[in-house]
């Protein structure tokens, strides 16, 4: 016979048994036993947020650079319902998170009891799977289930609503591994064939134009995906262009990589991917941002589609060739079978691909993401090529908020790691850098962290800068600021006749007073001369900085697809601006 | 879903609507038909009809049957995204007019009758393997089993006759043979 212990007891043996190391979470009347219990588990530090959706946040971060699930405790009705934008923006970018909330004692289910709510139904559609358990018995198999479904196939959110009186209960505890039997995704695992394989290296044979188009499931596969996707890139030879979530998975500063695709895609990369003749997605979702109107997506190509997600395949784009794998097993078997057989392929492939790649180079020409430089004020994209020449010499890490300022950081910032580069782009949730930070960091001790923020944004959830302090979280903040909310304000000069309805923010605070009154340090950058001095004395600075960057506010990020085009017909600068069509307006 | 600006266009826009009926076996657990049902409604998929019960007690496994119609990408969206959801066991998908697979509706009939128009009543349902469940001087209720259109055709008969109130389950499925779903 186990001996019995209390629910409480039971959650914090499940988190030691999964190994977790930190909870991110904010305390309150449905889970008080739970953080009673906390005292007497050492392993376990818990980082106390100022509002759940930034604990929620936090834990993301806390995830995607560290490859570890992240777990997230809040309290019943107003800290589930804040938690939901996160356990969304998780949902949306397939980020594993473990969220244990507390719910009023099971007799009061049902009775509209103080700070109930029916969480269980509010976060069914946000997360993979949740559970209310009712039984104390029952705690330790669902906890156990939940990191499971967490973590495997495509990982993403899972909520686990645990009643107050269950906390007291007293029950028995069990570790089994491997509860899940049945699938993944809906799908059981199965091996590739070499059928598979070889129509694969088919297609890459007989192709003249091909591109590797990749995502954030080269991420989330791990860092062997990195490594075996540089292989394979480096093996054909072909050029190589990634979706926003996907940046870092190959180096940003190579040669065969044609920067970001997409609505604020490079010219190169769109272009190449119109035209190609052979398109093979590794990891992505042939997401609206990235295919633009998908009637004329890259019409004369024969597509690849690598996904472990099997209801992502054919979802938008037809694809020639679909295969149902993670990442890291599918391009470890493909390089393998690959080598076998085609021992001299990249010089017979120099050829076919020369004309190719001149056309690449000659799209590369344009400088698509060249912008009219200032001496007097700081354009936003200098600030972030400044930030990045001046960081790229350690291992950094950005975080970012919604907005242009994503979009600057994603063309001008170069990541060469995977797990580097955290923003939220699925649910484009403003106010997920900073918090986002706090988690990067407390993964990540010792290393540089920097949100690159815009000022609308990280007001939303600038209360977070609070528990940077508490935990002496040296994050940087390094706000563009231009006093709109400038992807706002773009959309507005271009869609809607320059009538910019609420989009200037009056009466933003002073950053630097701000910072000084949180008790972090406050740096101001008002000229492109002083810079470079500026940036440099925030990494300098071991503590957390808010850094005002203060930049031309009515700066647009180009180049754009504007919405309902296609690849090839891209804005580039101020100077090419064009009308949209009606079409186009609903679209975005 | 169709409509959607991501959704993929094939040849000819909006590819033709079908009608499909798919069984889902699942774990029959709290919330368990609120997340099928949702998963329809939140990707705006239709439900035409629903039936849904218990079929095994020993292991807890109710089997849903849903009639829906969309594109065949979507249908095949709707095969797939309930493939993920945890509790689900096992989906099985049926285009209406496939010839190995039986369907049938139940439908209760409350008709305001004396006994000569009942027998008349009864004539018209002779097809449909008709149940008086209750019956009284002025009124019967009747059950029969048809197919949907069957049922629609039937109800609009029985109006002229005295019908004051109808009953319908969504269709449940079965395929023919000894052959059974896997």
């Amino acid at each position: 016979m186990p001996k019995l212990i209390s629910g409480a007891e039971i959650v914090f043996k499940a988190l030691e048994d999964q190994k977790v190391e930190y909870i991110f979470g904010y305390p309150g009347g449905a889970v008080l036993p739970i953080y009673d219990e906390l005292k007497n588990h050492k392993s376990i530090k818990h980082i106390l947020a100022r509002h759940e959706q930034g604990a929620g946040h936090a834990a993301e971060g806390y995830a995607r650079s560290s490859g570890k699930p992240g777990v997230l405790l809040v309290t019943s009705g107003p800290g589930a319902t804040n938690a939901v934008t996160a356990l969304t923006d998780a949902y949306m970018d397939s980020v594993p998170l473990v969220c244990i909330s507390g719910q009023v004692p099971t007799h009061l289910i049902g009775t509209d009891a103080f700070q109930e709510c029916d969480t269980t139904g509010i976060t069914r559609p946000c997360t993979k799977h949740n559970w209310l358990v009712k039984d104390v018995n029952d705690l330790s198999r669902v906890l156990h289930l939940a990191f499971e479904v967490a973590t495997t196939g495509r990982p993403g959110p899972v909520l686990v609503d645990i009643p107050k009186d269950i906390q007291f209960k007293k029950g028995k505890y069990k570790f089994t591994k491997n509860t899940l039997k049945k699938k993944l995704n809906g799908r059981a695992a199965h091996k590739l064939s070499n059928k598979e394989l070889d129509k694969f290296i088919d297609l890459i044979k007989k192709s003249s134009k091909p591109i590797f188009y990749t995502g954030g499931g080269v991420i989330n596969s791990g860092p062997d995906a990195s490594k075996y996707l540089r292989e394979l890139v480096s093996l054909t030879g072909f050029p190589i262009t990634s979706t926003l979530q996907g940046l870092g998975a190959y180096p940003g500063d190579d040669p065969q990589f044609l920067g970001m695709l997409g609505m604020h895609g490079t010219f190169e990369a769109n272009n190449a991917m119109h035209d190609c003749d052979l398109m093979i997605n590794i990891g992505a979702r042939f997401d609206d941002r990235i295919t633009g109107k998908v009637d004329e997506f890259s019409p004369g190509s024969k597509k690849i589609h690598v996904d472990i997600d099997p209801s992502s395949i054919g979802k938008n784009i037809k694809v020639d060739l679909a295969i149902i794998s993670d990442v890291s097993t599918l391009l470890k078997s493909l390089i393998k079978r690959f080598k076998e057989k085609n021992k001299n392929f990249s010089n017979s492939n120099k050829q076919k691909t020369s004309n190719w790649w001149e056309q690449i180079d000659k799209w590369r020409e344009k400088k698509s993401l060249n912008f009219i430089n200032s001496d007097k004020i700081i354009k936003p994209q200098h600030a972030v090529q400044r930030l990045y020449e001046l960081t790229k010499g350690q291992d950094t890490f950005i975080t970012t908020e919604v907005g242009q300022h994503q979009m600057w950081a994603a063309q001008h910032y170069k990541f060469n790691k995977p797990n580097r580069w955290m923003t939220s782009g699925g649910l484009g949730t403003m106010g997920y850098g900073l918090p986002a930070a706090i988690g990067v960091q407390i993964a990540n001790p010792g290393k540089l962290v920097v949100d690159i923020a815009g000022e609308a944004s990280v007001l939303m959830t600038m209360q977070e800068m609070s528990t940077a302090v508490q935990y002496k979280l040296p994050i940087k903040i390094f706000i563009l600021n231009n006093e709109y909310m400038g992807m706002v304000r773009q959309w507005q000069e271009l869609l809607h006749e320059k009538n910019y309805s609420e989009s200037y923010t009056a009466a933003l605070p002073d950053f630097v007073k701000l910072a000084e009154s949180y008790g972090c340090v406050g740096i101001r950058a008002k000229t492109p001369d002083e810079l470079d001095k500026k940036i440099k004395e925030m990494i300098d600075v071991q503590r957390p900085v808010i850094f005002d960057c203060v930049v031309d506010k009515s700066e647009n990020c180009f180049p754009m697809i504007p919405s309902g085009k296609p690849h090839n017909q891209m804005i580039l600068g101020p100077e090419e601006e064009e009308e949209i069509s009606d079409e186009g307006k609903v679209l975005v | 879903m169709s409509k959607s600006k991501s959704a993929y266009s094939i040849p000819g826009k909006i590819g033709k609507l079908e009608r499909h009926i798919i069984v889902i076996w699942v774990d029959n657990e709290a919330g368990v038909l609120a997340r099928v049902v949702g998963l329809f409604s939140g990707r705006g998929y239709n439900i035409e009809s629903l039936a849904v019960a218990e079929v095994d007690k020993k292991k807890h496994i109710s089997r849903i049957t849903i009639v829906t119609e969309g594109t065949p990408q979507v249908i095949e969206q709707i095969n797939l995204q309930l493939k993920k959801l945890v509790p689900v066991h096992k989906v099985a998908d049926f285009k209406r007019g496939e010839k190995d697979i039986l369907f049938r509706e139940l439908a209760l009939f409350k008709m305001l009758a004396n006994s000569a128009k009942q027998e008349k009543i009864k004539k018209i349902c002779k097809k449909f393997n008709p149940i008086v469940l209750d019956k009284t001087k002025k009124s019967f209720v009747i059950q029969v089993t048809a197919l949907r259109a069957e049922i629609d055709k039937l109800a609009l008969d029985l109006k002229r006759l005295g019908l004051i109130s109808t009953s319908r389950t969504g269709a449940v499925a079965m395929t023919k043979g000894a052959k059974i779903f896997n």
